[in-house]
């Protein structure tokens, strides 16, 4: 199932009663999922990720805009009509009810002709327990179980009616980060198993990038970019982005482009063919700086971290808009602290942007390949 | 969706259903509010009635073209009910301020000091909790009437003060604060009492305000100690006043009179209550949720 | 150590001297008061030692009309006003608007002197020579009899006094369950709703267990509190209840004890200790099935 929101839009009114007026939650968000994709929907707290969550599941109703499923538009349709299965990030499990009659719970609302027997519904429930792999702690209650467990219990209620759309509210921000990393594949595998198309959010950006078929970048209510993982790491559309991927974070350089050059204090460091000259930001990734002593950009040298596989220089510049430069290098590399380095930069990672706007400026590389 | 319907006829459906519902919600609760207010309407209203306009009223009227405020000289000057208010003043502040004194140094022993049979002591506190006052008042009257205290505030207030649930509500409080907070002002030298007043007071401060507005409703509503207690009007509290009005008040029956001093008798827990209602209602829900 | 041993005893102190002389000791002595056979509270003795006052207070007739009034009293009052401050706790919690403007004037009746409100409402149901009486009012425009609450037929007393009762009740009832109601985890019925719960269903199978313990507790204390009952009496039918025919068991110990028919604190100790006797097993038997109950767990 497609899902496609249109100009979609929330505004709230201010919870301080003083200030008054509007908030605007979402603003003209469009978006299409495409079938049996799982979404990541990635921001940080407050960007409302989580409102545009609860207008696709019916919770709230959008102030203008559109939500189709497929082709029926379902904006105004109450949640238990739209076929939707959530998991919420405080797993909202019925504290009262054992695992099975949690599960079963959704089940025994169906009425009419949509009822099932009692032998259906135990076959269903051992079928979505068996799935997210709980089988063992049906009689259990939700108290009696672990995070981890009470986040699968969650999913297979979710999924036990068979949901034209999954949605996920900060499925794993309750665990830890053992598990974090556990739960997370095991929704992945989940996801394809069932290929139900699946939206979820999160502020975590390692955590969208890891299992997500696309993800949504969002910023005070309005879409910052969209793409597969890889692609939006790589080709950020403003600085906003290319600071929210990665760890360790984007490098951010106040610098000048002069006759086609990127300029960062006083050193030249890479050819910008193509680019009028203005102020920019620019953004090294820090997988982007390669020792070199012949190198054009240079920094202090503040200490070595050895991370095993790799090492990370910590490192000033004046030029830096930021606390420290991280540069991750190879492990056999050594400079001891206080010491100047040089490094040649990748153009691969290196991104600018507008300092007014703080839009990406793109520039030919070598090879004619804009970037 | 195995039924028939279009989306659009399920969005009316819900919309409607739900109107409907909140419409009959707000009507019954408009018809509770009414049934609250009315009685305190009908006492302002009659209090403003002139005795003689009440009673050529076989069916009363609801409202008043000629308001006085007659009643109001009639019910302080025929019966002493300033004075009453005043002894009602009285037991509630010194009763309230005794209470808070025992209850907290109580509290604070129970859930900080280190004595032998701390835990046996505390479950007999507890067990004490189940006697009703109906149950032990028999014996205070007779105390207290061989005291010679009848018609004596320290009659109407010594019994009135310990009470076992607000030093277990207390207790439960202070125990709350970590023991860190305790080790360090020891620490740092200082004294129980200075870390009771300094610390533990000001960091407990909703729930002693919880404890004190309990107690000042129910001083202000006292009736049945009062009554055995008290058969001199100079100790009558507002509830034994209101009674003695009722029974053989004004001389004759001059209900408007009556309901001037019952308006003058409310008037100052509503004045508090609509001041302070978010505090007091929060205060009566701990407290009655405590009891669980 | 020794030093905070008696310093710990002298925070007690005060505590332990109130509660020993005006809640230990009348415990005992009311035990003894009430097996003293012909008591006299002029000269202080009495004849003999046994069980006389609780027989003469059980074949009272005074005290089994007390019994009955106040046992019609807790079957009635007990269950509704409980159901009503639900119905009335779930609207309130779903409403939109207005809500604390509800909740302070649904609270009202708790901060007011119980003997000045019943006042009120006496003359509200009373009948006289020269007044119908506001209710009475009413009855008649829907064309019903006009009859006189207060010094009328039994029923009539008793339907005023179970309606102040309620009235007067529900103020803490209410605010006790909004907050239970409030206190449910407002995701749950999220995830009940996404999954196309009926709303009867919800509050069957989420709300209602959720806050079945406080409906528990509430009626506990109901049953305690309106086993007690006096106060509201006396603010409706006046000191002199038994007269009125609207004595309960409390009142029956006051007038045993103090006033025209004072003067036999035995007779008084005895009914007291059966009143206990009965709140007791009552509250025992409340517990019992609240704890056969799985969802109070």
């Amino acid at each position: 199932m497609k899902i496609v929101l249109d100009n979609l839009t929330k505004r709230f009114p201010n919870r301080d009663k003083k200030i008054g007026g509007e908030i605007t939650a979402v603003s003209h968000f469009d978006l299409e999922v495409p079938d049996g994709k799982l979404v990541g929907l990635l921001g940080p707290s407050g960007c409302g990720k989580s409102t545009a969550l609860n207008m696709i599941c019916g919770l709230e109703i959008p102030t203008e805009g559109k939500v189709f499923f497929g082709d029926d538009d379902v904006t105004n349709l109450p949640p238990e009509n739209r076929g939707v299965g959530m998991v919420f990030q405080s797993y909202a499990l019925y504290p009262h009810l054992t695992v099975r009659e949690n599960i079963r719970f959704p089940l025994e609302n169906l009425r009419g002709a949509a009822k099932l027997s009692k032998q259906v519904m135990n076959e269903k429930v051992e079928e979505a327990a068996k799935l997210v792999q709980i089988s063992h702690l049906l009689e259990r209650r939700p108290g009696e179980i672990s995070g981890g467990q009470q986040q699968r219990v969650a999913i297979a209620r979710a999924l036990v009616k068979l949901p034209r759309v999954l949605l996920l509210d900060e499925p794993l921000s309750n665990l830890d980060a053992r598990l974090r990393l556990a739960t997370r594949e095991e929704i992945r595998r989940i996801q394809t198993e069932t290929g139900i198309t699946t939206v979820f959010v999160t502020h975590d950006q390692e955590e969208a990038m890891s299992i997500s078929d696309l993800i949504v970048l969002m910023k005070d209510g309005v879409k910052q970019q969209v793409g597969k993982s890889q692609e939006v790491y790589e080709d950020p559309a403003n600085l906003f982005v290319a600071k929210f991927l990665g760890t360790p974070a984007i490098n951010v350089f106040k610098g000048e482009v002069i006759d086609g050059n990127l300029w960062i204090g006083e050193e030249n460091v890479l050819p910008v063919p193509g680019v009028k000259d203005c102020k920019v930001y620019a953004g090294i990734r820090p997988e982007g700086f390669i020792p070199d002593e012949n190198g054009p950009f240079s920094a202090d040298v503040i200490r070595i971290e050895v991370l095993g596989r790799d090492t990370s220089v910590v490192a000033s510049n004046p030029c830096l808009d930021g606390e420290t430069v991280r540069a991750i290098v190879s492990s056999d590399y050594n400079v001891p602290a206080g010491k100047s380095v040089h490094f040649s930069l990748k153009p691969k990672c290196v991104h600018l942007f507008d300092q007014e706007s703080e839009e990406r400026i793109r520039y030919e590389r070598k090879d004619g390949k804009k970037l | 969706m195995s039924e028939m319907k279009t989306y659009a006829e399920i969005e009316a459906k819900t919309k409607r259903r739900k109107s409907i519902r909140t419409t009959v919600t707000y009507v019954l609760l408009v018809i509770w509010a009414f049934l609250v207010l009315f009685p305190f309407y009908w006492m302002i209203l009659t209090s403003v009635k002139s005795y003689s306009a009440y009673n050529s009223e076989y069916i009363p009227k609801l409202y008043t073209l000629n308001p006085t405020l007659e009643n109001y000289r009639e019910a302080f000057t025929a019966v002493p009910l300033g004075k009453f208010f005043l002894n009602t003043l009285i037991f509630t502040v010194i009763t309230t301020a005794l209470m808070l004194i025992v209850s907290v140094f109580a509290a604070y022993a129970f859930a900080r000091l280190k004595f032998p049979g701390k835990d046996l002591i505390f479950t007999m506190f507890l067990a004490l909790m189940m006697i009703p006052i109906e149950l032990v008042i028999i014996t205070n009257f007779v105390t207290i009437t061989d005291w010679n205290m009848r018609n004596s505030f320290p009659g109407l207030i010594l019994p009135s003060v310990a009470s076992v649930f607000f030093i277990y509500l207390l207790k439960e409080n202070f125990e709350q604060i970590p023991e860190e907070l305790y080790l360090a002002a020891k620490v740092d030298g200082t004294s129980d009492l200075r870390y009771l007043f300094k610390v533990m007071i000001p960091i407990c401060r909703p729930t002693i305000i919880t404890v004190m507005i309990l107690k000042v409703i129910e001083c202000w509503n006292a009736y049945v100690w009062p009554r055995l207690i008290t058969d001199d009007q100079a100790y009558y509290l507002v509830s034994n006043g209101i009674q003695a009005i009722r029974e053989n008040g004004f001389g004759r029956e001059n209900i408007p009179a009556m309901m001037a001093a019952v308006v003058v008798i409310s008037v100052p827990l509503i004045v508090l209550f609509l001041i302070f209602h978010n505090k007091i209602m929060e205060g009566v829900s701990r407290g009655g949720t405590k009891g669980l | 150590m020794n030093r905070s041993n008696s310093k710990a005893f002298l925070y007690l102190l005060p505590a332990f001297i109130f509660l020993g002389i005006f809640m230990v000791y009348p415990l005992f002595d009311v035990m003894i008061y009430s097996v003293e056979e012909g008591y006299n509270s002029a000269s202080q003795t009495f004849r003999g030692v046994g069980l006389y006052n609780y027989s003469y207070v059980l074949r009272d007739p005074y005290f089994l009309q007390a019994l009955k009034n106040t046992f019609i009293l807790v079957i009635i009052t007990v269950p509704v006003s409980t159901l009503i401050a639900l119905l009335i706790s779930l609207g309130l919690m779903s409403i939109p608007k207005f809500k604390d403007l509800f909740q302070t004037i649904f609270f009202l009746p708790y901060v007011t002197n119980t003997l000045a409100v019943g006042l009120v409402f006496m003359i509200l149901f009373k009948k006289t020579p020269y007044s119908e009486g506001f209710v009475n009012l009413i009855l008649s425009f829907f064309g019903g009899p006009s009859i006189d609450f207060i010094e009328g037929p039994y029923w009539a007393k008793m339907t005023v006094m179970c309606f102040y009762t309620i009235w007067i009740v529900l103020p803490f009832k209410i605010l006790i369950l909004t907050s239970a109601l409030a206190s449910v985890d407002p995701m749950l019925y999220k995830a009940a709703k996404i999954d196309g719960t009926s709303d009867w269903r919800i509050f069957h199978k989420i709300t209602l267990p959720m806050i079945s313990p406080m409906i528990f507790y509430l009626i506990i204390t109901g049953f305690i509190g309106a086993f007690k009952a006096y106060s509201d009496e006396v603010a409706i039918f006046g000191t002199n209840l038994n007269a009125a025919g609207m004595n309960t068991i409390v009142g029956y110990v006051y007038d045993m004890l103090y006033g025209n028919s004072g003067g036999y604190p035995s007779y008084a100790a005895a009914a007291a200790l059966i009143l206990f006797a009965i709140v007791l097993t009552i509250t025992v038997i409340n517990l019992i099935v609240s704890r056969k109950n799985p969802v109070t767990q």
